[in-house]
């Protein structure tokens, strides 16, 4: 029962990192329509900064500041964030497409930095010994993994909190106006590029926050986990979820991952070792023909887009 | 200084080109970028890779032409696979693209190629496993070509197929009444549609194309480095790379970018060797966006 209890509290921490990933992507597509092919590069990017700066001096790597574990979570926002805007900076004025190409291109160059600059990232086997909130508790599980719970879910809870209001907020009707008519925001002289590269910036901050809070609750990370089905899967939550709907893209985050453990459990559980890795790649293939159908058969996701006026106003 | 590593380049930027015209295509007339177009290499290799072992368990021996590491069977099931993979590109755009396209959200499109990309390569996984394919499993004796440059009897019949399919592409594009009819619609959709254009066609024969060079240049691909369910994913970068910094729309654009690209990534292994080799496509396409995001021939930005 406690196990269960124990398991429970790691599966939801799980998700709701996954979740804040989604509220940064909800930002950038759901309220601004950009699409940004290289969510996982920005999550790796918190991940391995906030890594640096907060693990203890290492001999032969780069960084181990050994510096508190909120400072880590503040400059993976602010790092994510200011490489966003300098991407944002040089593709948003120009076709829309391109802003995926080149972010799918970041993701690539981060994965390959991460892999191949050991003396910073640890190479292929990633950094170690990042110090874990609430790491005293360990030997606990229930315990450790129920504070770091309350953590997490309150972390989610501020950033849903300000970012409702954010949406509501006069920069948040201009994210949407620029979205749906370009022309006429541009009319009312709102610089639209300058909108789109502050929208981009923030999500790929909260991407970044989310790499460093999932990075300080496993404790480890490596470059493995920052491949392009993370990408896909956050995107398949959003849609799944609502774009548009910041507690769609909770839901999203919570269902997709539930989806994800329990289809690895049963493979684990029922297929036979030799075949585990081409059944692993089935699961892939119906979450890419799940997003696809959906995009086709219900674009809107489970809860869809809020309509939202002001937040004076219930629209 | 060993001029052998621009040869290399080029072999690479050869199939990086025949790949980018099928994506500057696409970009041009379907107006969106297919990240789902690397899969159609894979898959036309694969294909190849079946058809091909298929007919020498029919009709017995390995049939290789000459000196080359590769024969008839090879050759017969590459042009069934180019068949087969035009009309894979021709179902997704029937079963997805087509309805999104009624919708008229070209980022949506973008997004579903990119479902649909993760769910093909999966398919690839499942059906043959991560593990390597070969073609043949025979080692090529290079010969010297002067310079330090050797070849292998196979690169120097990609370098000349290559050039035979560039040809025949731009005088297909600039003389036939469907390639006309492609560069009215890559230009003006509209105008081409109330001027009689039959924009239908059109869509079936970009994707035809496209998916036949795809398959063309998986081959070459598998051919020269190996048959892996990643190849076209791997790839993707270049490609996109490639079609930049051609023009989007501009067939030898599509393929001089892809030499450049070659060559470079080529030429950066020799200075700071394999590691970053992947990164090349980036720093190209990051500096074409910022200098001249039109690309060298023409295209819109």
């Amino acid at each position: 029962m406690l196990d269960i209890l124990a398991y429970a509290a790691f599966f939801l921490v799980t998700a709701l990192t996954y979740g804040i990933i989604c509220l940064g992507l909800n930002v950038q597509w759901g309220q601004t329509g950009l699409f940004n092919v290289g969510v996982a590069g920005f999550v790796a990017i918190g991940a391995y900064v906030s890594a640096l700066l907060t693990t203890p001096e290492t001999a032969g790597r780069f960084g181990g500041l050994g510096l508190p574990v909120w400072f880590g979570w503040i400059a993976a926002m602010v790092v994510s964030g200011a490489a966003a805007a300098l991407i944002g900076a040089i593709t948003l004025r120009l076709r829309a497409d391109y802003l995926a190409i080149t972010t799918f291109g970041i993701a690539i160059a981060i994965q390959l930095v991460a892999l191949n600059a050991e003396t910073v990232t640890g190479g292929p086997f990633g950094i170690g010994f990042i110090p874990r909130a609430f790491g005293g508790l360990e030997d606990r599980p229930i315990i450790f993994n129920l504070a770091n719970l309350a953590l997490v879910g309150a972390v989610t809870a501020l950033l849903y909190y300000a970012l409702e209001r954010l949406v509501r907020s006069p920069w948040g009707r201009v994210l949407r106006a620029i979205r749906e008519d370009e022309a006429a925001a541009l009319s009312l002289g709102k610089n639209a590029n300058l909108f789109r590269i502050q929208a981009f910036a923030l999500g790929s901050a909260i991407m970044g926050l989310a790499g460093a809070v999932q990075a300080h609750f496993i404790g480890f990370i490596a470059p493995e986990n920052y491949i392009s089905t993370l990408t896909f899967q956050v995107w398949a939550m959003l849609i799944i979820g609502g774009s548009g709907n910041n507690r769609g893209a909770l839901l999203g985050a919570v269902l997709v991952w539930g989806l994800w453990s329990v289809t690895g459990a049963m493979l684990a559980a029922f297929v036979p070792g030799e075949y585990q890795a081409r059944a692993a790649a089935l699961q892939i293939v119906l979450i890419g023909v799940a997003l696809a159908a959906l995009l086709v058969l219900r674009p809107r996701g489970l809860l869809g887009e809020e309509k939202m006026i002001s937040r004076f106003l219930k629209g | 200084m060993n001029l052998q590593f621009i040869a290399d380049g080029l072999i690479m930027g050869a199939l990086i080109g025949l790949g980018a015209i099928g994506v500057t295509l696409t970009y041009s007339i379907l107006r969106f970028a297919n990240f789902a177009h690397g899969e159609f290499l894979a898959w036309g290799t694969y294909f190849t890779l079946a058809l091909a072992s298929g007919f020498g368990a029919m009709f017995g021996g390995s049939g290789t032409i000459g000196a080359l590491s590769f024969g008839w069977p090879v050759l017969l099931a590459g042009l069934l696979a180019a068949v087969l993979t035009g009309l894979l590109a021709l179902v997704l755009d029937r079963i997805l693209f087509a309805k999104l396209r009624e919708r008229g959200n070209a980022i949506v499109m973008v997004m579903a190629s990119f479902g649909a990309s993760m769910a093909l390569r999966s398919l690839l996984e499942f059906l043959f496993t991560s593990e390597p394919a070969y073609f043949s499993r025979d080692i090529q004796i290079a010969s010297p070509l002067g310079l330090g440059i050797r070849l292998t009897p196979d690169q120097v019949f990609l370098l000349g197929f290559t050039l035979v399919i560039v040809i025949v592409m731009e005088r297909f594009m600039a003389l036939s009444p469907t390639g006309r009819a492609m560069r009215a619609v890559s230009e003006n959709p509209v105008l081409a549609r109330v001027s009689g254009v039959d924009v239908d066609h059109v869509i079936r024969a970009t994707w035809m194309i496209g998916g036949a060079l795809a398959c063309a240049a998986g081959v070459m691909l598998g051919i020269t480095v190996q048959i892996r369910p990643f190849m076209g994913f791997d790839l993707l970068l270049p490609l996109f790379a490639a079609a930049i910094l051609g023009g989007i729309g501009s067939v030898p654009g599509a393929v001089i970018g892809g030499l450049i690209v070659g060559v470079a990534e080529a030429s950066a292994v020799q200075i700071v060797g394999a590691d970053y080799r992947a990164a090349i496509a980036f720093l190209i396409l990051i500096a074409v966006l910022l200098v001249k995001p039109s690309g060298l021939f023409g295209g819109r930005s």
